[in-house]
């Protein structure tokens, strides 16, 4: 496993679905009495937060607490003038406390890797996680989107998933579609050409997903997906000209009921899924919502879980399991060898 | 995806590395059906029969045994006990030092573990270390009445004040030595434990 994770594509294969198996064990542990972990002990988790979240702030607070981590969090307003040099020494300041993870959200894409470059040059072994860069990436979120999706659908190879709505400044988007293809499915993009991203042409081809501009025909003319992300459209954008009435979006974009309804028809096990927060009546309808294809509640209760796994495997261990290397210091303990290939295999 | 038996198989005796010529099978499918049986006697004896009992087996080979002791006990008493798996490996003293291993499912029968008896069962008794942690595990599930360990296998070299309550086979080993279970339903081969001389690839001690 990567020492940082700063982006979707850091992960292989192995280490995502290592992260998803390890959040099944997590999301067992949510439902006990007794939420203590005790394999985080004595680690310290930063949570620096230069941008105002709510659900993903908290759920990594809770995952460090659940793991028997110390967890601290820290929110500061970016300062328009000097902000790269702050933010530099804001990092350098923290990491000084001999501190193990830094959880940042920053408003700025790439903040994260400049952090993680700092850290790196400055010798300190903090771990980095994005938890939200500008328009650029989300890691977690796009594992606990694939979390949700493989609860209900089991290997997403092959799956179809269809991601609609403001592309150019999703950065739920632009996780999802890198995890998703290393997990094998298939992706199309779905947004009106105002809110494609520029570029993401040769991106599109490089990493085999499809592009579109008709939600209607992405929805009806081949198989039906299995699943349909919906992405907030972000109303304070909406003077910028991207189109022209909310109304105008709904109609050609929006999951609205007789949508849901023709694609239940086609596959009633269709999920729809949403990062939140929702815009009720614009990008999705009520009743999609609240239909039973919405899994929007099981993606908000995934979080903790999957960011209490992907703590464990940044922050614990010497580095990837390996055959042979784990037998050895495995038998130290009573262990046989046979169980450890079987926890190995089952990764 | 979990590896066939042929790779548990291919992984166990890597390429150019057999199995030490001097590896000797232990017990048999006759002497472990037998220890089985006889460990489901001594626990019902010592619980005066199957009442709030529950097996806890170690995964991955101590939740096969604990299904089959189970089997074993319905067939004494008549009566279905709950088996659940407990997983240990985010209580493990050595996370830090071993590369990052990924748990397994820990599942508890719907009853819980409240005032219950539990029985911890697992294939090969070592160092103790693992029913230290699993002990730990089991603490954060609830508050049994009574916490009971039935191994297949005790090879001795305790790093732990722990001991087992129900023992298959007293193994006298040398550190250098390994303890090899294999099980039928688990490893696709005949049941099986088995002496052999530490693995010859990388460290180790």
């Amino acid at each position: 496993m990567v020492r940082h994770l700063l982006s979707a594509a850091d992960l292989t294969r192995d280490d995502a679905l290592a992260i998803l198996e390890t959040a099944r064990s997590m999301h067992d542990v949510q439902r006990r009495e007794v939420k203590k972990l005790p394999a985080l002990r004595g680690r310290t988790v930063i949570n620096l937060f230069f941008e105002d979240s709510t659900r993903t702030r908290s759920s990594f607070e809770i995952a460090g607490k659940w793991m028997s981590a110390d967890t601290i969090n820290i929110t500061g307003k970016g300062s328009s003038a000097s902000k790269g040099e702050s933010l530099r020494d804001t990092v350098l300041t923290i990491t000084a406390m001999a501190v193990d993870a830094l959880v940042i959200r920053h408003g700025a894409s790439g903040a994260c890797h400049q952090v993680a470059e700092w850290l790196d040059e400055a010798g300190v072994g903090a771990s980095v996680l994005n938890a939200g860069d500008g328009t650029h990436e989300h890691p977690t979120q796009a594992l606990l989107d694939a979390y949700t999706m493989t609860q209900r659908l089991g290997d997403l190879a092959g799956r179809t998933v269809v991601i609609v709505g403001d592309l150019t400044h999703s950065r739920v988007f632009r996780s999802n579609v890198l995890l998703l293809r290393t997990l094998g499915a298939d992706v199309t993009v779905v947004a009106p050409p105002t809110l494609m991203p520029s570029g993401i042409g040769p991106w599109a081809e490089t990493d085999g997903f499809t592009l579109s501009n008709d939600l209607d025909e992405t929805l009806y003319a081949g198989p039906a997906p299995d699943v349909v992300m919906m992405l907030r459209v972000q109303r304070e954008r909406m003077s910028g000209g991207f189109f022209p009435t909310p109304r105008e979006y709904t109609v050609g974009y929006g999951l609205t009921r007789p949508r849901l309804d023709r694609l239940r028809t086609a596959n009633e096990n269709v999920l729809v899924m949403h990062p939140g927060p929702m815009n009720r009546g614009l990008e999705i309808s009520a009743e999609a919502a609240d239909s039973l294809s919405s899994v929007i509640l099981d993606q908000v209760s995934a979080g903790v879980a999957i960011r209490m796994a992907a703590l464990y495997h940044l922050l614990v261990g010497t580095g990837p399991s390996q055959e042979g290397v784990g037998d050895e210091k495995r038998d130290t303990t009573d262990a046989t060898a046979g169980r450890n290939d079987e926890s190995e295999g089952a990764a | 995806m979990p590896p066939t038996d042929r790779e548990l198989h291919d992984r166990e005796v890597p390429q150019g590395h057999p199995l030490d010529p001097a590896g000797r099978v232990v017990l048999g499918p006759e002497e472990i059906a037998r220890a089985l049986r006889r460990i489901a006697h001594e626990i019902l004896e010592s619980n005066k029969g199957a009442e709030d009992l529950i097996l806890l087996g170690i995964p991955s080979r101590g939740v096969t045994l604990a299904h089959r002791l189970a089997e074993l006990i319905a067939d004494v008493e008549g009566t279905e006990v709950p088996v659940g798996s407990l997983d240990i490996t985010l209580h493990r003293d050595d996370l830090r030092d071993n590369p990052t291993r990924t748990p397994m499912r820990t599942r508890i029968p719907a009853t819980g573990v409240d005032d219950k008896v539990v029985v911890l069962v697992d294939d090969v008794l070592y160092s103790g270390r693992s029913v230290r942690a699993a002990l730990d595990a089991l603490a954060d599930l609830g508050r049994p009445r009574a916490v009971r360990l039935a191994v297949l296998v005790d090879r001795g070299h305790r790093e732990l004040p722990i001991r087992a309550d129900h023992v298959g086979k007293n193994l006298p080993t040398a550190h250098t030595e390994k303890v090899q279970v294999r099980l039928q339903v688990h490893d696709g081969v005949e049941d099986t434990v088995r002496i052999a001389h530490g693995q010859t690839h990388v460290g180790g001690r």
